[in-house]
């Protein structure tokens, strides 16, 4: 999910480069902090292209052994769900109980489940 | 997405309705939420001053990595004060989800329209003052950072809580640095005992105005932006700190400085706040050369990003002019060796 603010410029310009001022593309940064675990958010970061972007991310966001791999991507080319981050959209799914384990009565005595 | 929003027409009182809920929940506001108009200009100010803060706060200790007096001292400054710029850019990242750009913040800190830490404008006399430093003013920024972690603007939060891991490297490598010269000579005690002496009442001073002159607290503190008042932070800044003085060996320059059975604190004296005001108003003992060092950096490498920017321009031209070429092959200087997952 990008944190990138739809009213901001340096996102909007993100696709012309340079085209505000000089200023270098957003980028937003995801690390991966071990083998077997998803890379997370962990921030953004400006770039003047894709490698300085991963450079950047290195010394920003893994100084510390915290992560093993790095993604980055243009924070322009995320397509988010909505402006409002507890949107309806999200709403068919706050009915469907039957979705969750504990909506089934068991009785306690039998074993592993 | 902004047309979306007007296409609703949502009424704003609905809306202010929906962040009060969230606000008194004590669940965080993230960028896409509606903010009322004040708390956004509020957190901008104050995520701008405090990475402005990170940013200056590299030089007083950059003065002295030339002049560590040990390899071993040198390693350790350097990766402080890379610190310090790390978290300059933690906080202008969250900064930019409030719908700024990082030039505009760092053009309105060179022409002295934002401001920063006060404490970056005093000086640093010697080698001593780098201990002193991580001891005193990085715990000061412990104090008063670590409440932040839960403040309710989620970025602001999250990037408190990777600073606040950090700050604890810098507090402990300054205090083993003083207890070093506390094991030395007669004149290096003498020279943390004085280090300390200078930076106790500006680090005191880092907590803000005394309460009752404090105009933006209460609404920050309904906000959820602050949590503790900067008196309350002070008063357990002091608490904290004695305790490590006197394993130190070392005293504060305050004669009124005592523990209050009644209160359960220590009492102290009052900071000279008129120092403080002539300080955040410009005139402090380096003022004027940190923000022309600030200014001088920035102007001066203003050509390395627009030859970053001309290059990468370049790349994408050539790249788009032989498309086929660039399917097969990639593109010369880049690197191939990427991982399986470097989603491309």
């Amino acid at each position: 999910m990008t944190e990138t603010n739809p009213g901001s410029t340096s996102a909007k310009d993100g696709s012309a480069v340079g085209s505000t001022r000089g200023e270098w593309p957003l980028y937003e940064v995801f690390v991966r902090g071990k083998r077997g675990l998803n890379h997370v958010h962990v921030g953004s970061l400006h770039a003047a292209d894709d490698q300085m972007a991963v450079h950047h991310a290195r010394d920003v966001y893994t100084r510390r052994n915290e992560g093993v791999s790095i993604w980055v991507v243009r924070a322009s080319d995320i397509t988010a769900s909505s402006p409002d981050e507890k949107d309806p959209m999200f709403a068919p799914s706050g009915d469907k109980v039957y979705r969750h384990p504990t909506f089934y009565d068991i009785p306690a005595d039998v074993p592993h489940m | 997405m902004t047309t979306q929003v007007n296409d609703n027409r949502f009424d704003e009182a609905a809306l202010q309705e929906q962040f009060d809920a969230t606000i008194e929940a004590k669940d965080r506001i993230e960028p896409r939420d509606w903010m009322p108009e004040a708390y956004r200009k509020t957190l901008i100010r104050q995520v701008a001053q405090h990475a402005h803060s990170e940013i200056i706060g590299m030089q007083p200790e950059g003065n002295w990595i030339s002049r560590a007096p040990s390899l071993r001292r040198k390693a350790i400054l350097l990766a402080k004060v890379q610190d310090e710029a790390g978290h300059g850019l933690y906080l202008y990242s969250a900064a930019e989800t409030l719908g700024v750009t990082r030039n505009e913040l760092t053009e309105k800190l060179v022409a002295g329209k934002q401001k920063y830490s006060s404490i970056f404008n005093y000086p640093t006399l010697s080698y001593t003052d780098v201990g002193t430093i991580g001891w005193l003013v990085d715990g000061a920024a412990i104090c008063n950072q670590v409440p932040l972690c839960r403040t309710s603007f989620g970025p602001y939060g999250r990037a408190m809580i990777r600073i606040c891991k950090e700050e604890s490297f810098h507090q402990r490598q300054g205090y083993e640095l003083l207890m070093t010269m506390m094991r030395g000579t007669e004149a290096q005690r003498e020279m943390v005992q004085e280090s300390v002496n200078r930076f106790w009442w500006p680090a005191l001073m880092m907590f803000g105005p005394p309460d009752d002159n404090s105009p933006n607290t209460e609404q920050s503190m309904a906000w959820g932006i602050k949590t503790h008042t900067n008196d309350e932070l002070r008063q357990k800044f002091v608490d904290m700190s004695v305790p490590q003085a006197e394993a130190l060996g070392v005293t504060f320059p305050d004669e009124n400085l005592k523990w209050n059975e009644e209160r359960g604190h220590y009492d102290f004296s009052t900071p000279n706040w008129d120092e403080f005001w002539a300080v955040v108003k410009g005139d402090g003992p380096c003022n004027e050369q940190r923000l022309n060092h600030r200014k001088r950096a920035w102007d001066e490498g203003a050509w390395v990003r627009e030859a970053a920017l001309a290059f990468a321009e370049n790349q994408t031209a050539e790249a788009a002019a032989t498309p086929t070429a660039a399917d097969a092959t990639p593109a010369a200087g880049v690197d191939t060796t990427t991982p399986e997952e470097t989603a491309k």
